[in-house]
Order: structure tokens, then sequence, then C-alpha cells
């Protein structure tokens, strides 16, 4: 849990530290479900990274480990990049947007953005450029005195981002955070999010079960097994083209969702890649 | 666009007027075939006097029934005061771990189900005074509903609001007074609704206690010595400001609830498609 083993940047390591490393982590609920088994993963600065698998492979669990929600039942988690507080997490660095847009009903816009700066006590006076500047980000800034209830689904999920990114995070873990949300809507927030961690070269881990979401956003895939949960795949993305509408409709963007759906079917169990068997 | 926001307007004032007319004028209604009946039959008006009576009888007594009124008004919201006071600082005490809720409730559930008017004479002999007894009586009825409201409210939080607190590093306080109470607004406003309502009529059933006991000087005495009396109308006349002071305390625990939830919470909110 400290930055022993990483000595002093020596000046021949001209690598940068990885932000955050998981070894060999494994979590059993006391319902006795074992949800990760020895689930190993490092994670660069300013990657976009997907976390792709079946439902009830332990996605989110590994994003809750990682955001310290839940404590791991052995394994490690390591942060060689950030200063480490009391808790063993790098402080004020990681934000969560969950499933959910999970704001409080009796705040306005303004108020659910406020909440992260507001519980490091810093005054609404001093906050509000930050949180003005964040709203306009996602296209809200007309809507800071909105109750969240007047304002659609895709809305309230911009509410939940300019939130998370109010504390200028360098992790952004987000967990299916637009499942919910219709199609166009989806794609909509989808490059929102895109253009966001261009702009601000955060990390974000980026939970979903889509295939076409993951190889439409990341920079690297990791397909993940089910029963117990761990790492089944790992591949970077690399594409010439700029993320976009002509993405979407490339051959390049086609090759990339057949390799993913292959690898997440061999996940789940099924060996289409070796001829057509099946077991 | 101003013709049809005006039309849209005046359609809405129109509701609110019938909202308030309809209901008026069928007590006004009641009251009229009352008196008329009362004049018709001939009834003595130490079984049943008409209206007129009784209205008269408010105008006489008012020296007697407004001193007894303000008894009772004090009563009542002083005790409505504390139990909000202390069901509120009860409940957040209680949440704060599973053993103490263990420990503590049975003895909040007791106090609840054991009938006041039963409670009532322990009390006359321990308190200092009848007013305090009176006091003490409403209370404990008015307590109840606000502690379990506020409970049932600080232990139905967001699972997901209260793991974001947890992740940006919230203090128990923080949480407590930027997640859990104002979460809890709702319930708190039911407890208080109840609470009002009931503390109204413990303090009139205790008064009747100690009444009984020969002390007191609330509305519900006024009401026993008049019917001791035979001073029917007066009885009347007390029942009357009994139930204008409930709808009063009514009235305005619904407007502090309206006030407070009506921007944000569902039960407020006029339905609109
Ligand atoms: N709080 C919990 N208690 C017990 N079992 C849990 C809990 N949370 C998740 N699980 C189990 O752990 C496994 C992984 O869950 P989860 O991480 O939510 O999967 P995913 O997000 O990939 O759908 C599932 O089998 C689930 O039933
Ligand atoms: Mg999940």
């Amino acid at each position: 849990m400290t930055n022993l083993h990483y000595p002093e940047t020596p000046p021949t390591e001209t690598r940068k530290r990885p932000l955050v490393v998981m070894s060999g982590v494994s979590k059993s609920f006391s319902s006795g479900t074992l949800a990760l088994s020895d689930m190993s993963l490092t994670v660069e600065n300013g990657e976009f990274v997907s976390l792709l698998g079946p439902s009830g492979c332990g996605k989110s669990t590994a994003l809750r480990i990682i955001s310290g929600l839940g404590d791991v039942t052995s394994g490690e988690i390591d942060w060689p990049a950030s200063r480490i507080n009391s808790k063993g997490l790098p402080e004020g660095d990681i934000s969560f947007v969950f499933q959910e847009p999970t704001l409080m009903p009796w705040q306005t816009v303004f108020g659910n953005v406020y909440l992260p700066l507001r519980l490091r006590r810093i005054s609404k006076a001093a906050a509000r450029d930050e949180i003005m500047a964040c709203l306009d980000m996602v296209g809200l800034k007309d809507f800071a005195d909105a109750y969240p209830r007047e304002l659609s689904g895709g809305m309230k999920m911009r509410v939940s981002i300019a939130r998370a990114l109010v504390t200028k995070p360098k992790l952004l873990l987000m967990d299916e955070p637009f499942a919910a949300l219709d199609e166009i809507t989806r794609q909509k927030l989808n490059d929102d999010v895109l253009r966001l961690w261009r702009e601000t070269g955060i990390t974000v881990i980026f939970v979903t079960h889509s295939v076409y979401e993951s190889a439409y956003l990341s920079n690297r895939i990791v397909v993940m097994r089910a029963r117990p949960g761990g790492v089944h795949a790992d591949f970077p993305l690399v594409t010439s083209l700029e993320r976009g509408p002509l993405y979407r409709t490339s051959e390049e963007y086609r090759a990339t969702c057949e390799k993913v759906s292959q690898s997440l079917l061999e996940a789940i169990g099924f060996p289409l890649a070796n001829g057509l068997e099946m077991h | 666009m101003t013709a049809a926001l005006d039309a849209n307007l005046i359609r809405r004032h129109r509701e609110t007027m019938l909202r308030v007319l309809i209901p008026i004028s069928v007590v006004v209604c009641l009251i009229l075939l009352w008196q008329v009946l009362v004049t018709a039959s001939g009834v003595p008006q130490y079984i049943l006097p008409g209206p007129s009576a009784v209205g008269v009888s408010l105008v006489k007594d008012w020296g007697t029934l407004a001193p007894a009124l303000w008894v009772t008004t004090k009563i009542t919201l002083s005790a409505l005061a504390l139990a909000l006071l202390g069901g509120v600082g009860m409940a957040v005490f209680l949440v704060q771990s599973k053993w103490i809720e263990t420990a503590f409730y049975p003895i909040a559930v007791i106090l609840q189900v054991t009938p006041i008017v039963a409670v009532a004479p322990l009390i006359l002999i321990y308190a200092p005074s009848t007013q305090v007894a009176l006091l003490i009586c409403a209370f404990l009825v008015a307590f109840f509903p606000i502690l379990s409201n506020m409970v049932q409210g600080l232990k139905s939080v967001d699972h997901n609001l209260l793991n974001l607190f947890d992740l940006y590093g919230a203090s128990r306080l923080q949480t407590l007074l930027y997640l859990k109470l104002p979460a809890s607004l709702p319930y708190f406003m039911t407890g208080l609704k109840i609470g009002g309502g009931l503390s109204l009529i413990a303090a009139v059933v205790a008064e009747f206690a100690a009444g009984s006991a020969g002390a007191g000087s609330g509305l519900a005495f006024r009401l026993l010595e008049a019917q001791y009396r035979l001073n029917i109308p007066r009885l009347f006349a007390a029942l009357i400001l009994l139930s204008a002071l409930g709808v009063v305390i009514f009235g305005i625990t619904s407007f502090i609830a309206w006030l407070s939830l009506h921007r944000w919470h569902e039960s407020s909110i006029r339905r609109e498609n």
C-alpha cells in the first residue's frame, strides 16, 4: 500500500509510472460468491480502458474495489503515481459515475455538482466558477437552477458526469453509465465522454456490456470472464481514424467489433474461433 | 399566445376557487339544516342547541373560553415542539448503530402502545404542576409517530448516494447534514402532520383525566364543566373552538410540508404529462 517498491525515479527509467495496479486481487462476498479471482490489471495514465464482460462477471465489483468502496479478500491495489491517504486511497483523485444518475432530488443541478467541493469545505462562492465550467462542459450551463426531476434521463447523467469532473480527478470510473438510456442519447453521451477525455487528459475505466460501445470509445479493451471473474483478454485498440460518425461506419470499426465479440464469446465459453463446433 | 395564457390562468383560478368554495358551502348548508331542524322540532336548548345559540354562547362566554383556548394551544404546540426535537434527536441516535436501536427502540414502542389515559394519573402525581403533566402526556403521544417516521426516513437513504458520500470521504456529520436529514424530510413531514393532530388529542384526553382530579383550565376542562352545568351551548362552543384549533394545526403543518417539499418531492408536485 506504500510507494516503497517504487524508489525515487532513477534517471534511467523513462517510462511513466502506471496510475493504478491491481495485482492478484480476489474478492469473495459473505454469501460465498467468489466475484473476482486473481485479477491483475495495470492502467496507465491517460488510458481509456473498457471493462467488457457478461453480466455478473465482476465488473462492478472490480470498479468498486478500485474506488475503495469495497475491500479486497486478497491481493493488492497500488497507486504508484499518487499520494496515498490514510485509507490507502489517492486523495481526491477518483470519481465515480454510477449506472443511475444518483442525484440528490432536493438539490438543484448546481447544488448536486457542488457536493464534492462542499464535502471538502469549499465555500459556494469559491466553487462557483469551477461548477459553472463543468456544467458548461456537459452543456447544462442554463440548467444550473433546475431540479433533477425537471431533467431528462440523459441530462441527469450529464449532471452526474459534471459532478464527477468538478474535483478534477485523475481517474474516472464509470459503471455502465449509459445502459439505461436510449440509443441516440447514448451515442451523444459517448461522444461527449470522448471529447472530455481528449480535452482533460483524464484516465477512464469504463464498464460496459456492449461490444459496440467499448469498441467505439476505448483505446484498450479488457474482456472479463465470469465465475470466477478475472481478465480473459486484454488488447489495445489503435485506430488511425478520429472517433466519430465516420469511424462508426468504417471497416476498421467493424473488424474491431468482430474481434471483440469473438473474444467475448470465448470468455463466455463458446470457442467459435477454432471452427464452428460448439461444446 | 397571451390569450391562451390568460385562459389557462383563469381556468386554474377557477379550480382554486371551487376547491375553497365547495367545502365551505357544504358546511354552511349543514349548519342551516341544523338550525332548521332544531327550530322545527322544538328540541329544548339543554338537549340540542341550534347553531345560533352556540354562536351567542361563543360571544357571551368568550371571556372564559379564550384563556382556555390559549392554554390548550400553548400545551399542544409546546408538546409538539418537544416531540419534534425529541423524535428527531432520538431517531438520529437510534440509527447510529444496530445495537443502539435494538436496545432502545422497544422502550419507545412500550411508551407508544400504553394508553395515555392510563398513564396520565401517574404523571399527574409526579409532575410538579398540572400544566407540566398535560405537556408530558401530549409529548409522549406525539413523540412516537415522529420518531418512527424519522427512523424510517434516515434508513431509506439511496445506497448509491451513501456510496458517493463515502467515496468523497464525507464525515459522519456531513453525511447526516447533507444527505440523511434532507433525504428523510418527506418522512419528517408525515410525522409532523400526524404528531400535530395527536398532540392536540392527547392534550385534551390528558386534561379530561386531570380535570376529573379537580384541576386545569384548558378547553377540555371548560367542556367538562359546561357538561356538569348542563350548559350545552357552551359545550358546543368549546367543541367548535377545539376543532378549529385542530383544523388550524392541520393547515399549518400541511402548509409547512408543502413549502419544504414542493420544489422536489413527488408527493407535493402536480402531475403534469
Ligand atoms: N454485495 C454483494 N453480495 C453478494 N454477492 C454479490 C454482491 N455484489 C455482487 N455480488 C455477486 O458477485 C458477482 C459479480 O457481481 P458484479 O460485480 O455486480 O457483476 P457485473 O457488474 O459484472 O454484472 C455476481 O455473481 C454477484 O451476484
Ligand atoms: Mg454491474
